[in-house]
């Protein structure tokens, strides 16, 4: 395979990653939900966790989107 | 990829540095550059805002100065939640990396503007002197009993090794991923922002109305992400803080 088609296919290949992230920030606002619906009263002092779980989730996603990157420009 | 003639156009032209005026200081280069410049408006814009705010300090406070309080406030809640009572001397230095990161990041969302925090270099000093400042506070405050934060309590012997292996790593790619997140937050949302905005002109005139409704609230969206990337930011500084000054896990 000619080397510039392989280095397109893995910056592809290392998008992946963002499915993770996908699933991980919609199961942390999934759950916030519905337990924000079960108990309104507590939700607002989970708000701060909610916000750090969904960056913690967000982060790997990202990594493999620095690695596309950096396999693009890099 | 777009080469040559097409690459002021392209949706990574944006994070160009552009050199304002030339400065070479003992052989390193320190040209004043947008990059620069930006962080020159978002400090001015600042301290301007700050001592306007504050100048009246009226008990009834007016609008621009409960503007500030707002600020203060926000920020001073987050430090004696995470850090206690005593955490407060940390306080100004918190309070200085929130407003300047969230400033930066609201100039960068001005059409033209430069997002000085789309640079990883310049999220990763931020997050490379909270890290260092964290380490530094911990050790100064507990000795070698820090170290402790390596080991944590209740688990088993035969574990043990494993588990320090992997705090040991955890606490070492913090400074990565604390500057990666906020990095690649800016620069893909503003990357994104392009793209559909360059769909949206490929477009002919009639064609154009949808794709501009959806970037306005394209661009609704980014706005959130600066302020929450900054809030997101502050929080984790405030977090690996609280590691260093209680060491409570």
């Amino acid at each position: 395979m000619d080397a510039a088609a392989a280095k397109y296919i893995g910056a592809g290949l290392a998008c992946f990653a963002l499915i993770g992230a996908g699933i991980g920030i919609g199961n942390i606002f999934g759950n916030y939900l519905s337990g924000a619906l079960r108990n309104p009263s507590a939700a607002p002092g989970q708000f701060t966790n909610l916000l750090i779980g969904f960056a913690l989730a967000e982060a790997t996603g990202l990594f493999g989107l620095l690695v596309a990157l950096l396999i693009l420009f890099g | 990829m777009a080469d040559g003639a097409h690459e002021d156009h392209g949706p990574i032209a944006q994070f160009e540095i552009k050199k304002i005026f030339d400065l070479q200081l003992f052989g390193y280069d320190v040209s004043f550059t947008n990059s620069s410049l930006f962080m020159v408006i978002a400090l001015v814009a600042i301290v301007g805002f700050l001592l306007f705010a504050s100048k009246g300090r009226s008990l009834i406070p007016t609008r621009v100065q409960s503007i500030a309080e707002l600020l203060y406030e926000f920020i001073a809640k987050m430090v004696k939640d995470n850090l206690g009572e005593e955490g407060m001397k940390y306080f100004p230095w918190v309070f200085s990396i929130f407003i300047f990161i969230l400033v930066l990041n609201l100039l960068g969302m001005i059409p033209g503007g430069f997002t000085v925090t789309s640079h990883i270099i310049v999220t990763f000093a931020f997050a490379f002197m909270v890290w260092l400042a964290a380490t530094v506070i911990g050790f100064a405050r507990h000795g070698l009993g820090y170290l402790k934060l390596f080991v944590p309590e209740g688990v088993p012997l035969l574990l043990l090794p494993l588990i320090v292996v992997i705090e040991l790593i955890s606490y070492f790619i913090r400074p990565i991923s604390h500057s990666v997140r906020l990095f690649a937050n800016m620069m893909a949302g503003h990357t994104m922002l392009k793209v559909f905005a360059g769909f949206a002109v490929m477009l002919p005139w009639w064609g154009k109305v949808a794709p501009a409704g959806f970037m306005v609230a394209f661009t609704g969206l980014e706005l959130v992400v600066a302020i929450l990337q900054a809030f997101i930011f502050t929080v984790l500084t405030c977090i690996y803080l609280n590691d260093a000054v209680n060491m409570h896990h």
